[in-house]
């Protein structure tokens, strides 16, 4: 594991002569926001790093866009937002790399539930049970 | 002595000393491992610590971003989210730079946010590598809202860069919560494997290889004593043998000095008993 996790450092050190992406996965605000900030890229496929979820997204995209999004050389860091990390919550918790980090966030319209999020539960139960004000 | 828990060698000096060697190995390797195992799990502890901070302020921030946008959606009409959507072209203007921090001979992956639109709180902010793409997609994005709103614009580029800069930092953190989890985890692993087999296994070849060599070592005094015995025993027969032999001579030189033989016949013939006579 260790080993794999040093090739991985060391394809994304490669890869970051320019620097490595941010992905975000979320709804249209959140999305907007981080594009305002400066995040997004096209490829010269015209094939983005972000994924807009809207009600009538299926499952089944926002599938494909995590699953992209954590097998892309380029990309560092995905963002999912809370709602759409319960809907895909089993590839989530598969999910164990750390490369790319995958970062729960809370969006406007749905609030945050910190117990949901996979990390952040692992990390309190390290924690033990004294730090449950989160 | 179970044959299950030990090497699998040939009881000899030459062995033993390297078996002996192996033996100071691993335990000069428990100590090191240990001694990582620990240093990994204090950083350890830091970083759990640090995630738990990290994520009540990224609340914060996407809070006060998200509230940012709704300003400027307000000012701005609902039509800046397509300029925005639509102004994304080529490359990110914000990258995240990745690189290999060295905790205890572990290397933890950790990123830094980076790139030609100046984060707050980034060291010396963007180089500007990207020059002329960058200048296209500045351009652009700070173009956005130009009719109307612009002020909430930027104010939300910045609350959402922050927010950015945050989440970049969390996600270092929570890379390296993962990596050191995995490395601690193979550490402890290969502590408890020296501990409890590797140890234990290479005593007990010690102590096998010495039980074998001592028993040789008995066999072979035993025979030695048997050796001695048999030759002490062969040469108390040739003494008494020769002296035997001396006597015999002894008493044929007596014979014919002193002629005292005769009379020593008759008392013999004395003492012999006769046979009886029938009549």
């Amino acid at each position: 594991m260790s080993a794999a996790t040093a090739s991985n450092a060391a394809a994304v050190a490669a890869s970051s002569s320019e620097g490595s992406l941010l992905a975000v996965i979320g709804d249209e605000d959140t999305v907007t926001g981080f594009l305002l900030a400066g995040i997004g890229n096209l490829d010269a496929r015209r094939k983005s790093n972000f994924l807009i979820v809207k009600p009538d997204t299926s499952r089944r995209e926002m599938e494909d866009a995590f699953k992209d999004f954590t097998t892309r050389e380029d990309v560092a860091v995905v963002l999912i937002a809370q709602f759409v990390a319960n809907e895909i919550r089993y590839l989530v918790n598969e999910y164990a790399e750390p490369i790319p980090a995958v970062l729960e966030i809370p969006s406007p319209d749905h609030p945050y539930d910190p117990s949901a999020d996979s990390i952040l539960n692992r990390v309190k139960h390290l924690l033990g049970a004294g730090n449950d004000g989160l | 002595m179970s044959t299950t828990n030990r090497l699998n060698v040939v009881p000899t000096v030459t062995v033993l000393a390297v078996v002996k060697n192996r033996l100071i190995g691993a335990q000069r390797g428990y100590k090191l491992l240990k001694k990582k195992a620990d240093a990994l799990s204090l950083r350890y502890r830091q970083i759990l610590k640090k995630i738990v901070q990290t994520k009540l302020s990224m609340g914060e921030n996407m809070k006060s971003a998200s509230f940012a946008w709704t300003e400027a959606k307000y000012v701005g009409g609902d039509g800046i989210k397509h300029t925005v959507l639509d102004s994304v072209d080529g490359k990110a203007e914000i990258r995240v730079r990745a690189y290999a921090d060295n905790v205890a001979g572990v290397k933890i992956p950790k990123f830094n946010a980076c790139g030609s639109g100046s984060l707050i709180g980034a060291s010396g902010g963007g180089s500007g590598e990207t020059g002329t793409t960058t200048a296209t997609t500045e351009s652009k994005s700070e173009l956005t809202g130009l009719g109307r709103g612009g002020k909430q614009i930027q104010k939300c580029k910045k609350a959402y860069k922050e927010a950015l800069q945050t989440l970049v930092e969390l996600a270092s953190l929570q890379t390296a919560f993962l990596t050191l989890d995995q490395a601690i985890k193979t550490t402890n692993r290969r502590v408890n494997a020296l501990e409890n087999v590797v140890t234990p296994r290479l005593e007990n070849t010690v102590s096998y290889i010495k039980g074998e060599l001592d028993e040789l070592e008995r066999e072979e005094f035993f025979r030695l004593k048997k050796v001695q015995a048999k030759k002490k025993k062969d040469a108390k027969e040739r003494e008494e043998k020769e002296e035997s032999l001396s006597k015999g001579e002894g008493v044929v030189k007596g014979e014919g000095g002193s002629g005292a033989g005769p009379v020593g016949n008759l008392i013999d013939f004395a003492n012999e008993k006769d046979e009886d006579l029938l009549f």
